[in-house]
């Protein structure tokens, strides 16, 4: 009768998965500063960052300010780079969301360069970014991003950034803190080394 | 500083402190004129991208380095009437201290008919060494040709 744990109600995973998204979006204090927050379906991400009159940057067109752009792209590609490596570890097991508070929370990526397309006016409502990830190695991650407002297929912003990836070989501040080792060290390591070949991401990932 | 630079220069900073976005930021524009400008931006709790370092967001210093080169093409010699970003490319060398204010400074180094060239760099209160730099593309736009 015992040989095999039962599957979870999908309500337990969701509401895990849930919990430790918003654990990582949360913790960032600009991207509630920003309006900006996350829609999740599966390990897909989409960030919306909610119409406020402070993002406009042109009073007479009206247009949102480039810099409410740049800041909405960049905070989407860190979240859906971080998120990325967290869900690895949720889904694996080497993490159990339960454990996480904001103190041993994985660190977040570092960027090195971002680089923003702007390719149309911002008009003032509500945006819609996504972030693909093009590679994320032990140390380095390329990550692009396209936002856009009514329609999906024409968007008014894109760009690419690199990142640092806060593993082992990320540098930086690897040693800092102590209560934040647990998770993340040698864990993040072994997660990102499977998905490093080649872009393989798309097709490993869908499920 | 733009205070003592005359009416163009009170103008420009009226005009760039009142942008909603670049209030939000309580950005302050410290000097501005051919083609260059200097604008610093508090450390404040909301802008923190790392809650475990309370260092800021690359997004706050990219909004930074973007008003800077705007106002900058701004303030170039062949005025245009107005400007918008076309690119943006920002590189971190370093994260900012927190607590310390950050200023951009911005040069419009090159103007054509439609597009204003600028680089830029951003330093918190070590000056020997850059927090980000930056290099943009932007808009001119044009005011109305007068016909001779």
């Amino acid at each position: 009768m015992t040989s095999r744990p039962r599957p979870e109600p999908v309500q337990v995973i969701k509401e895990r998965r849930d919990r430790a998204l918003d654990l990582l979006v949360q913790g960032v204090p600009y991207t509630r500063f920003m309006g900006i927050d996350f829609d999740r379906r599966g390990d897909e991400l989409t960030a919306l960052m909610h119409y406020d009159e402070k993002l406009i940057g042109n009073p007479f067109l009206p247009a949102l300010h480039g810099g409410a752009i740049a800041s909405f792209l960049e905070v989407t590609a860190i979240l859906g780079l971080s998120w990325q490596s967290l869900w690895d570890e949720i889904e694996s097991g080497r993490v159990a969301p339960e454990d996480l508070t904001p103190e041993t929370m994985p660190r977040l990526p570092k960027t090195i360069d971002f680089t923003v397309d702007y390719l149309r006016t911002g008009l003032p409502r509500d945006s819609y970014a996504r972030a693909r990830v093009n590679r994320s190695g032990r140390r380095y991650a390329s990550v692009h991003v396209e936002a856009w407002q009514d329609n999906r297929a024409r968007p008014f912003a894109q760009a690419t950034g690199h990142f640092l990836t806060p593993g082992q070989g990320g540098g930086q501040r690897a040693g800092q803190g102590a209560g934040q080792g647990a998770g993340q060290g040698a864990g993040q390591g072994a997660g990102q080394g499977a998905g490093q070949g080649a872009g393989q991401d798309g097709g490993a990932r869908g499920g | 500083m733009a205070q003592k630079a005359g009416g163009k220069a009170r103008i420009a900073k009226q005009f760039i402190e009142a942008i909603p976005f670049s209030k939000a930021l309580r950005m302050c524009l410290e000097d501005i004129g051919d083609g260059r400008a200097v604008i610093s931006m508090p450390w404040s709790e909301d802008l923190v991208g790392d809650p475990q370092s309370g260092v800021i967001h690359g997004g706050a210093v990219s909004a930074l380095m973007d008003t800077c080169g705007g106002a900058a093409v701004m303030s170039h010699p062949d005025a245009p009437a107005g400007t918008a970003t076309i690119d943006l490319r920002i590189d971190y060398m370093r994260p900012a201290t927190p607590g310390q204010r950050i200023v951009a400074r911005a040069e419009c180094y090159n103007v054509t008919r439609s597009v204003g060239f600028v680089r830029a760099s951003a330093h918190d209160a070590d000056d020997a060494r850059p927090v980000a730099t930056a290099a943009g593309a932007f808009t001119v736009e044009r005011p109305k040709e007068v016909k001779a």
